[in-house]
């Protein structure tokens, strides 16, 4: 199959890359960029271990096609930290424990970040459901919760 | 270490919330998992599996695949050897099937290519000419004589005649006179319970890169909780001697026992070896599911005897589990732990492990054991029903203690269930009021816990820091715990130690990362190598001030005179030794390897209050709390995590996980939209009480807590639908179709 070239901006810097018309964003990210931080856990949008933005919204980049992402503003986990400072999220999910394995952590942190964009002030509950396309298998989700509300309270300046 | 000297011990550094070493790599993409890695040419590789659930091999044609352009090396059972020994034979044969496809997803060829559109279009290549066969993937029909016979000869002698050839070995434990125990009974109830077969669901599918030259080296790559016992493994399947293949563990994303053996990673060996270059399996989530451990699917007995009083007379369990398409000794580890939590005088288990066209069952969390004790605690809540006593009292009044002569033979050291069920009692969820509609079950938990093979090397920096290595893949925070005990016994921050993790090529042997032991036993090797450290650095010391060795001690983090008779000297620390070590005789390490005992067994109590949604079936979990024994909590935030963790995989246990098999025999839900793992929204906050009795074994007393949590919440959760919905299930997962099927509706 040939491979088209793709025009993108991936955390803020240009990029291009080729890819195959049914290559996915995470293979191509992950496999021609080296970008490895997003993981495929299922690579049917069941797990969200893949989750990055899309000009600004959040999807599995398992469920989108590498040249979709044509034109477009990509952020990544790899994106999330500015420099050597941590992002209020990733600091908090390091102090609450949040992470065992760590292996969903990447698109937990992305998920997370996309809402407390939308919704500075979110429930318990609103949480829970805006992360229930997030399977983590070690933590129970307990300290997570409390890892993202920390983050949300410190981001709110309370 | 006495238990007096125990108590008498303030911890500086152990029992803080540090931030895990490894915290920044994982929050930032950075951490590299078994997928991560990538090799200088590597191909990719890829496994054909069998859509059948049993079915001879006549042949297998892969001379189109092999001339496919693209494809490097093409592999089947019959480029490995013959293995003599049953328990590789068995491993082998289940990462490449011989002469039968024994389930479905078995994997029968698989191929090396160079891109992954490549190696799938040869996939397709391969003619596999399959006699199907009968099968049989439930465990009481495979039971019975007559049923399909998934391998021929592999039944043990102590197997009583009169069943199928699939049953391949039986155990029994205990002591004492159930007859005559049920004989003094007021009540005795009996109770036929099923349990299905779960996956650990660990979210990182496997990952394998493997690189072997033709000068008969190899390296491998892959994610696993134990990179020795692949080593093990891999090379007695590839014939190769075990320094010539280094086994590095890549971070791993979950495990809960799944990956305490191979799959793909003899298969990327061998494909390495043909091809003549790096190959890498990634195995997708279907494959996960088909080809990977499910833990044992069960069908039970449980009989139990009480007085009107509540105390128990007699106990007996038989026990069926299938462990799938190979003999399997999880139903030994039931058997002895069904009833371990109670201190009875007449108690009989009995069990058998019997073969299913199934997947070949791998460890998971406490394997065999949350199956025998959701029965047994589901029958023990159905007599506290019975005569109206209550569930804690009945517990506390049979409760297992010091000195016990346990069900499954042992007497008991220090043990802290008594303590746990006293804890729960006194927390207020115990008593909090429910609504109506709503009911609360309890259930008590137990795991044997394990020590193992463990070697530690500690090396100290000329700088004052520490390096300390170890050999068992970080599955949730042992690194940092690790550097605890380190920093604790050395009397130094914390911050100057760090732990990696090593290959197989820079340490000793260390067993692998399951039992719950490594916070344990490795941690106790790394409190005995920092010992053996301040034994040099004492001996330093000594040299610099020109007194006898055994006239210094080791005081916060510094050598010092021991008493006035050994003379005036300022404290010498570890980082004014480690300065002028090159002039003292050399670099200071210590190290310590060990066959570690006394791991200390773990007893957790779980309550639980649920709400049935009789329209829908569904049961909302409202509240949760865990009680644990940690015996010390080296890191409090992990403990908390694997009660958590555990509690959670064990909610998806009772309610909705299961391997659903067609009358096909192959799997019908084979991902993660039908195999429903929990998700944020259906759980509440899961609270944590942490006891903490000493365990004898352990230089700070600390137990393993990594298993017990995934006990309880099957039969809690089963108690607590009994008390809110007024239906006792006797049937895991509690589905909605199926509490809609006790409700009658």
């Amino acid at each position: 199959m040939k491979s088209i070239p793709v025009s993108t901006t991936i955390n803020g810097d240009a990029c291009e890359f080729l890819c195959t018309p049914d290559e996915t964003l995470l293979d191509a990210l992950r496999n021609r960029l080296g970008m490895t931080g997003a993981k495929e856990g299922c690579g049917t949008g069941d797990c969200g271990a893949c989750s990055v933005t899309l000009n600004g919204r959040l999807v599995c980049s398992c469920l989108v096609l590498g040249v979709e992402a044509e034109g477009a503003e990509i952020t990544t986990i790899e994106g999330m930290a500015d420099g050597d400072e941590l992002h209020p999220l990733q600091r908090h999910f390091i102090d609450h424990a949040a992470l065992q394995c760590g292996v969903c952590t990447p698109g937990i942190l992305v998920a997370a970040k996309a809402l407390l964009e939308k919704n500075p002030e979110p429930s318990d509950e609103e949480v829970r459901y805006w992360l229930a396309g997030n399977l983590c298998r070690c933590t129970g989700y307990d300290k997570i919760i409390r890892a993202v509300q920390a983050a949300a309270a410190e981001m709110r300046g309370a | 270490m006495s238990l007096d000297e125990y108590r008498k011990r303030e911890f500086k550094q152990v029992g803080q919330r540090v931030r895990r070493p490894d915290g920044v790599d994982k929050v930032t993409g950075r951490a590299m998992y078994g997928a991560d890695a990538t090799a200088p040419g590597m191909l990719v590789g890829r496994v054909l599996r069998s859509p059948h659930a049993h079915a001879r091999i006549r042949s297998i044609d892969t001379s189109a695949a092999a001339a496919l352009p693209g494809v490097k090396a093409v592999l089947t059972g019959a480029d490995l050897p013959v293995q003599e020994d049953a328990f590789v034979r068995d491993v082998q044969d289940n990462c490449m099937a011989r002469e039968k496809a024994l389930y479905d997803g078995h994997a029968v060829a698989a191929v090396a290519a160079v891109d992954a559109a490549t190696a799938k279009a040869a996939l397709k290549l391969i003619k596999v000419d399959y006699e199907v066969l009968p099968h049989v993937t439930d465990v009481d029909v495979a039971i019975k004589p007559g049923a399909p016979v998934v391998q021929a000869g592999r039944t043990l002698e102590n197997v009583p005649a009169g069943m199928s050839e699939n049953v391949t070995s039986h155990c029994e434990f205990g002591h004492g006179d159930p007859a005559a125990g049920f004989a003094r009974a007021d009540h005795v109830v009996e109770r036929h319970f099923r349990t299905a077969a779960t996956h650990q669901g660990y979210i990182e599918p496997h990952a394998a890169l493997a690189s072997v030259t033709s000068d008969g080296k190899a390296e491998l790559w892959c994610c696993t909780q134990g990179q020795f016992f692949v080593r093990t493994l891999c090379a007695a399947i590839m014939g190769m001697e075990a320094s010539q293949l280094r086994v590095t563990a890549s971070e791993i994303g979950g495990g809960f026992g799944g990956k305490t053996t191979v799959f793909i990673e003899p298969v990327a060996l061998a494909l390495s070896r043909k091809a003549g270059r790096p190959v890498k399996i990634v195995m997708n989530r279907d494959e996960v599911f088909r080809a990977t451990g499910p833990t044992v699917h069960t069908s039970m007995d449980v009989k139990i005897g009480m007085t009107k009083d509540g105390r128990i007379t007699a106990a007996e369990a038989h026990l069926r589990y299938s462990g799938g398409a190979f003999p399997c000794g999880t139903v030994d580890m039931g058997a002895q732990a069904a009833f371990a939590a109670y201190d009875l005088e007449n108690v009989r288990t009995y069990g058998w492990n019997v073969m299913t066209n199934r997947p070949k069952e791998a460890s998971y969390r406490a394997p065999g054991a949350p199956q025998a004790i959701y029965a047994v605690e589901s029958v023990l809540d159905e007599l506290c029903q019975h005569f109206r006593l209550d569930p804690i009292d009945v517990r506390l009044k049979n409760a297992a203690r010091k000195g016990t002569k346990s069900s499954y033979g042992p007497t008991f050291p220090d043990i802290g269930l008594v303590a746990t069920l006293e804890a729960a009692k006194r927390h207020p969820h115990y008593t909090a009021p429910l609504k109506p509609g709503q009911g609360r079950g309890i259930s008590c938990g137990f795991w044997f816990n394990f020590g193992g093979n463990s070697c530690v090397s500690l090396n100290i920096n000329t700088d004052g820091t520490v390096g300390v290595t170890e050999g068992n893949p970080d599955i949730g925070g042992s690194r940092a715990s690790i550097s605890l005990m380190a920093a604790e016994e050395l009397g130094i921050p914390y911050e100057r130690v760090r732990t990696i993790v090593a290959d197989t090529s820079s340490l000793g042997y260390n067993d692998v990362t399951d039992g719950s032991r490594v916070t344990f036993a490795v941690g106790l090797a790394t409190i005995k190598a920092a010992r053996e450290a301040i034994r040099v650095m004492c001996g330093r010391a000594a040299r610099i001030w020109g007194i006898d060795a055994e006239a210094v001690e080791w005081k916060d983090g510094a050598a010092v005179p021991a008493g006035p008779n050994a003379g005036k000297f300022p404290p010498m620390s570890l980082a004014e030794i480690a300065a002028v070590s090159f002039e003292t005789g050399g670099p200071i390490a210590g190290h310590h390897e060990v066959n570690v005992d006394g791991a200390g067994v773990s007893f957790g109590v779980h309550i639980v209050d649920v709400e049935v949604d009789r329209e829908t079936g569904a049961t909302k979990v409202l509240r949760y709390t865990v009680f644990q024994d940690a015996g010390k909590a080296v890191h409090p935030s992990y403990v908390e995590g694997q009660m958590q963790g555990g509690a959670v995989q064990g909610i998806g246990w009772a309610l909705n996980e299961e391997y659903i098999y067609g009358p096909d025999g192959r799997l019908q839900n084979p991902g993660f939209l039908d195999y429903r793992v929990p998700v944020a929204s259906d759980l509440p906050m899961i609270d944590t009480v942490i006891l903490e009795i000493p365990n004898p074994g352990h230089p700070y007393g600390v137990r393993g807590v990594g298993e017990t949590g995934i006990v309880p919440p099957l039969a809690a959760i089963s108690n607590a639908v009994s008390r809110s919905a007024g239906i006792r299930l006797s049937e895991l997962p509690m589905s909605p179709p199926r509490v809609l099927k006790a409700l009658g509706a």
